[in-house]
């Protein structure tokens, strides 16, 4: 993947909701290697264009996602995407089923993510036989995060990635982060830019479901 | 389908580690085994003695709970995952859509049915352990109804979880389900026919669509050809159609129709917002 290329275009992107225009039609394009901040209020829609680039939802509009429709070709791009959520979802599966599981579906070897998770300061291996959903907050995502930084990808995804960190751990996520591979597309939904502020290259802000700005302060 | 064996031996995975499983299991284990230890294999009842005496109460059991059980047990099952962020997470993987709708219901299928399955098959080795005459005929039939009428259950369920959009709407939609299907047996459909002067031709085509109704009659069916102990919906079932059409349509009918839904829920579920 290039740099500079636009490896998502969202063209007239109209969501939805109750009569609501969470999403309203928003025209953007994302370059392989920008590190974008996706700020604005709670309800702006940053979650909401997040879930149209990941195939969640039904819109009106354009997005094409490593050139695919991401609803149509959804395992594809998937494929090429790392998405780290805002909740931990309380999966049922030990952190070895859950290791196992995402490193047959995405064919990356287990000690790759357990990598990433003992730099976070996650000892792995200690937690092996527990269930996800009875790790601690901040342990969730830190493994979460390793699943998603532990393989290769073009595109990473995350909404509100640290939220459950602790102080340290914020700042060895955010060292990580600097030092993954350039090329990669980021999309970091968060409200505290002053802990991204270093990493980012582009803030696009949402208001009412447009870009009501889009400042690119790195140039890629 | 890149992912359907995957997510078949997650919810295996996960179903193994929930409580509702081993207590499900002991269950219908536990049945088995009391009615061993009652004696129920050496009394006779109209004609049923032995094993098949055995079986054809198993059965009965089956088919009193495992409906309801199927029903709220797995109507939670999508609309849950919407609700707790599972979804969310497990559909940012590169799974298809397919993989992981059908994954899950091939999972909850197996872990359903095999410890029931597992019971009937227990029972026929104690059986054969114990010098007891084996009903081979009608173990394999009440197998193949028992998944039958698990695929069944699993496809409203499915269906009604894919269209939920919460647990609470779900798991009361499953239940108005499954007391549609109650209110519709014979006996109250006697009395709906006396009351009102229906013509017995429609009422007795309503049982016919009521997988509960089929069950009934098709489990009685191979011991009691005259179905003397069951109401009258079913002798009128019997005596138009022959005894073995009425068998393989209680397969077939309750299978296709779980499939159906299945695949209705399926093709909501693509189409719409998947969280």
């Amino acid at each position: 993947m290039k740099q500079n290329s636009p490896i998502i275009k969202i063209k007239n992107l109209t969501k939805v909701f109750n009569r609501i225009h969470v999403v309203d039609d928003l025209s953007v394009n994302f370059l392989a290697g920008e590190r974008i901040a996706l700020i604005g209020q709670n309800g702006a829609g940053k979650t909401t264009l997040i879930r149209c680039i990941l195939g969640h939802y039904v819109y009106d509009g354009d997005v094409s996602v490593l050139g695919m429709n991401p609803r149509l070709h959804r395992k594809n791009v998937l494929k090429r995407v790392g998405f780290i959520p805002q909740l931990p979802p309380p999966l049922r599966l030990t952190v070895k089923e859950l290791l196992e599981f995402f490193s047959r579906l995405t064919k990356t070897k287990k000690d790759a993510f357990i990598e990433v998770a003992d730099s976070l300061g996650l000892s792995v291996k200690e937690h092996w036989t527990k269930p996800f959903f009875k790790l601690s907050g901040g342990m969730k995502q830190k493994l979460l995060i390793s699943l998603a930084l532990g393989r290769d990808i073009d595109i990473l995804i995350m909404d509100e990635p640290t939220a459950n960190l602790d102080p340290k751990a914020r700042e060895k996520f955010i060292e990580l982060l600097s030092r993954f591979n350039k090329k990669t597309l980021m999309i970091l939904s968060s409200h505290r830019i002053s802990e991204i502020e270093n990493l980012i290259s582009r803030v696009v802000e949402m208001d009412y479901g447009r870009a009501a700005l889009d400042k690119i302060l790195i140039k890629i | 389908m890149n992912g359907f064996n995957h997510i078949v031996n997650l919810d295996i995975r996960q179903t193994l580690r929930s409580k509702w499983f081993w207590g499900y299991s002991i269950l219908f284990g536990g049945f088995v085994a009391l009615m061993f230890a009652s004696g129920i294999t050496e009394s006779q009842i109209i004609g049923f003695l032995g094993l098949g005496r055995l079986m054809i109460t198993f059965i009965q059991i089956c088919i009193s709970i495992l409906p309801i059980f199927v029903l709220i047990s797995t109507v939670r099952s999508v609309v849950g995952d919407r609700e707790s962020n599972v979804l969310e997470y497990m559909l940012s993987m590169p799974i298809s859509l397919g993989g992981y709708y059908w994954g899950k219901l091939a999972g909850r299928f197996i872990t359903v049915f095999i410890p029931v399955f597992l019971a009937l098959l227990g029972a026929v080795a104690w059986g054969t352990f114990s010098n007891i005459t084996v009903p081979w005929d009608v173990f394999i039939f009440y197998s193949l109804l028992l998944a039958s009428m698990i695929i069944c259950f699993l496809g409203i369920s499915i269906f009604i979880s894919t269209l939920s959009r919460s647990q609470e709407l779900a798991i009361s939609m499953a239940f108005i389900t499954w007391l549609i299907l109650v209110a519709f047996l014979d006996l109250i459909l006697l009395g709906v026919m006396l009351r009102f002067r229906v013509d017995a031709g429609v009422i007795i085509s309503i049982a016919m669509f009521n997988p509960l109704q089929v069950f009934r009659t098709a489990a009685i069916a191979l011991f009691d050809p005259n179905l003397t102990v069951l109401g009258p919906a079913s002798y009128y079932i019997l005596d138009r159609v022959s005894q073995p059409v009425f068998v393989g349509f209680s397969i077939a009918y309750p299978t296709l129709l779980g499939s159906l839904l299945a695949w209705l829920g399926f093709r909501s579920f693509k189409r719409s917002d998947l969280i």
